[in-house]
């Protein structure tokens, strides 16, 4: 009796324990992220100007998102950006990576050069700097003259503003290509010799054995890849300040006026759930689909 | 003839690689250059100028009526000094906890922690900020560094678990044999070990928290509370900006971060390839 409830004494302790160690992590999980969720979709169903307590006003707020033009072109922005700059920036980092994957002088000087720009891009710093280059005077059209061409103000341009906002997000490619580096230097070289035996040539080796190979790790770069870029915030805020004609105005962008300017928290509340429920969907579809093409080492064994 | 096939092969891919660094690194070289020329040469397309000047630096350093860089790069090394001690402490704690300890729902608890790694801080943004605000603590740097000692990101508690696991338990149970008691094993057996990934937590939290420019934003208000990105903020405002000082200030601004990345380039890479890996 004595001995099991000395047992149960030290079972207890332990859990105990182990709570304790994760308190840090647990109270903010709480306090920063589970309560603030609920109270933004609480907040989403009210007027809230912070200065006056909530005032309930139902499906108010959802219901002129609906009929909100600014809505529909912050989204169309957004997801130009994460279909543009998402899909680039995987298929440049593989390549690069691919290229990198051998024993040849010098490897570590040319990974950090193309680790470089994804340490410092996300600084309001290199906005500053992509501003300059880009702007109407700026040092990409004097290179542009010397050749003759003339250019355009790519910042000021609605054509060409959102594209500059994408050619800063791939040069940033970097981290995703060390990656994907580690995840090549992971396979198996003798599938590769096998393979080179019963000749298969470069795009089938690429299709039949990088690829699959490489699938969990293309998937967890796609994931967190579409999800930062569903928050592009400060190149927008710095560089082209959402304009011009709201060509880049990204939703983050949109959420925050709406939130900080003009004071309006349930309308950018409700606008922060549907962000979750649109990043939650994409995420999920991701999820459902890579059954057909993410390929688990431990499925084969 | 195989072997001057390959040899050839390998000096193509020198090229390639050489002229894309250069391609990669082309912004900065000019950056670098551009904050050294003077007003009379900032419209010129050379990527160096004639005559190098400082002036860029001097002025850009005291732009503002009020306060130096000195003061907003005092300000936001303080603030890093505080998220890298909370970021650091807190994650090896947890990460302790979660890969050490078999308590009561753990697995769940961890399938949550993994799931906070895919939120989108906008979600959580407005009701924080009210949060703050009813607390008093809005224009204080307790919102940018708080979260850091709760968790420290749930990015690096998972980064540290990853490297809690590949330590033997043989070293556990060892240390039990002798009495040690659990925070003793975290403390004196699992900790040192676990330096390396501590640094890779310590520099990842340097930098991020510099970058995060929109926390700084909503936080700070007062401009003897600014940090350097704030500070440079202001700057674009300016009416006349002058971008040789601007360029000049920014560059500056991202020396932290470069000089960071140089010194510590080993665990920099071996910690984005290990969580990278295995998410």
């Amino acid at each position: 009796m004595s001995i099991l409830s000395t047992k149960a004494k030290r079972e207890a302790g332990r859990h105990l324990t182990g709570y304790l160690f994760i308190s840090p992590w647990l109270v903010g999980f709480l306090a920063l992220s589970l309560w603030p969720i609920l109270q933004s979709l609480y907040l989403s169903f009210t007027d809230y100007s912070l200065l006056e307590a909530p005032r309930w006003i139902g499906s108010a707020n959802y219901k002129d998102i609906v009929h909100d033009p600014l809505f529909y072109k912050s989204l169309t922005v957004t997801l130009t950006f994460v279909f543009a700059s998402v899909p680039l920036k995987l298929a440049f980092s593989l390549l690069v990576a691919m290229l990198l994957n051998r024993s040849i002088r010098g490897i570590n000087l040319y990974r950090t050069a193309f680790y470089f720009p994804s340490l410092i891009g996300g600084s309001i710093a290199v906005s500053v700097l992509w501003r300059n280059m880009f702007g109407m005077d700026g040092y990409i059209n004097k290179i542009l003259s010397i050749f003759g061409i003339e250019g355009t103000g790519w910042i000021s341009s609605p054509d060409t503003a959102l594209g500059t906002l994408v050619l800063l997000n791939v040069w940033q490619f970097g981290s995703t290509m060390v990656i994907f580096l580690a995840g090549l230097k992971q396979i198996p070289k003798e599938l590769y010799e096998s393979s080179s035996v019963d000749g298969a040539g470069v795009f089938r080796k690429f299709f039949s054995i990088t690829l699959p190979m490489l699938s969990p790790v293309l998937f967890f770069n796609l994931i967190l890849g579409i999800i930062g870029s569903f928050q592009m915030f400060t190149s927008a805020f710095i560089i082209t300040k959402g304009g011009p004609a709201n060509e880049t105005y990204t939703y983050a962008l949109f959420l925050y006026e709406k939130a900080f300017s003009q004071f309006q928290m349930g309308y950018a509340s409700a606008l922060a759930w549907i962000l979750l429920v649109i990043i939650a969907l994409f995420t999920l579809l991701n999820f459902a689909a890579s059954k057909y093409w993410v390929f688990y080492e431990t499925e084969a064994r | 003839m195989e072997l001057s096939r390959s040899r050839s092969r390998s000096v193509l891919i020198h090229l390639l690689m050489i002229a894309a660094s250069i391609v990669m690194l082309y912004p900065v070289f000019w950056w670098v250059g551009a904050s050294l020329k003077d007003a009379s040469e900032m419209s010129s397309a050379a990527i160096w100028p004639k005559k190098p000047v400082w002036d860029n630096f001097v002025k850009g350093w005291n732009f503002s009526k009020e306060y130096t860089f000195a003061r907003f790069f005092g300000n936001t090394l303080l603030m890093e000094a505080w998220n890298v001690i909370g970021a650091v402490i807190s994650s090896s704690l947890v990460a302790f906890g979660f890969s050490r300890i078999k308590f009561a729902l753990s697995k769940f608890w961890f399938a949550v922690l993994l799931m906070t790694m895919m939120l989108p801080g906008q979600v959580t943004l407005i009701p924080q900020y009210i949060m703050y605000n009813n607390l008093g603590f809005v224009n204080s740097y307790v919102p940018l560094v708080l979260p850091h000692f709760l968790g420290g990101g749930a990015f690096f508690v998972f980064l540290v678990c990853q490297f809690i696991r590949g330590i033997p338990r043989e070293l556990d149970e060892a240390a039990k044999i002798d009495g040690t008691s659990t925070f003793g094993l975290y403390y004196r057996i699992i900790l040192p070990l676990i330096l390396p990934a501590l640094v890779n937590v310590a520099i990842f939290t340097f930098i991020w928290s510099w970058d995060d420019f929109m926390s700084q934003m909503l936080y700070l208000n007062s401009i003897d509370k600014y940090t350097v990105g704030l500070a440079l903020r202001m700057f674009i405002d300016q009416f006349d900006v002058q971008w040789g000082q601007l360029l000049a200030m920014s560059l500056l601004s991202v020396m932290p971060s470069a000089l960071i990345f140089l010194f510590a380039q080993r665990y920099f890479v071996e910690g984005i390839a290990t969580t990278g890996l295995k998410g």
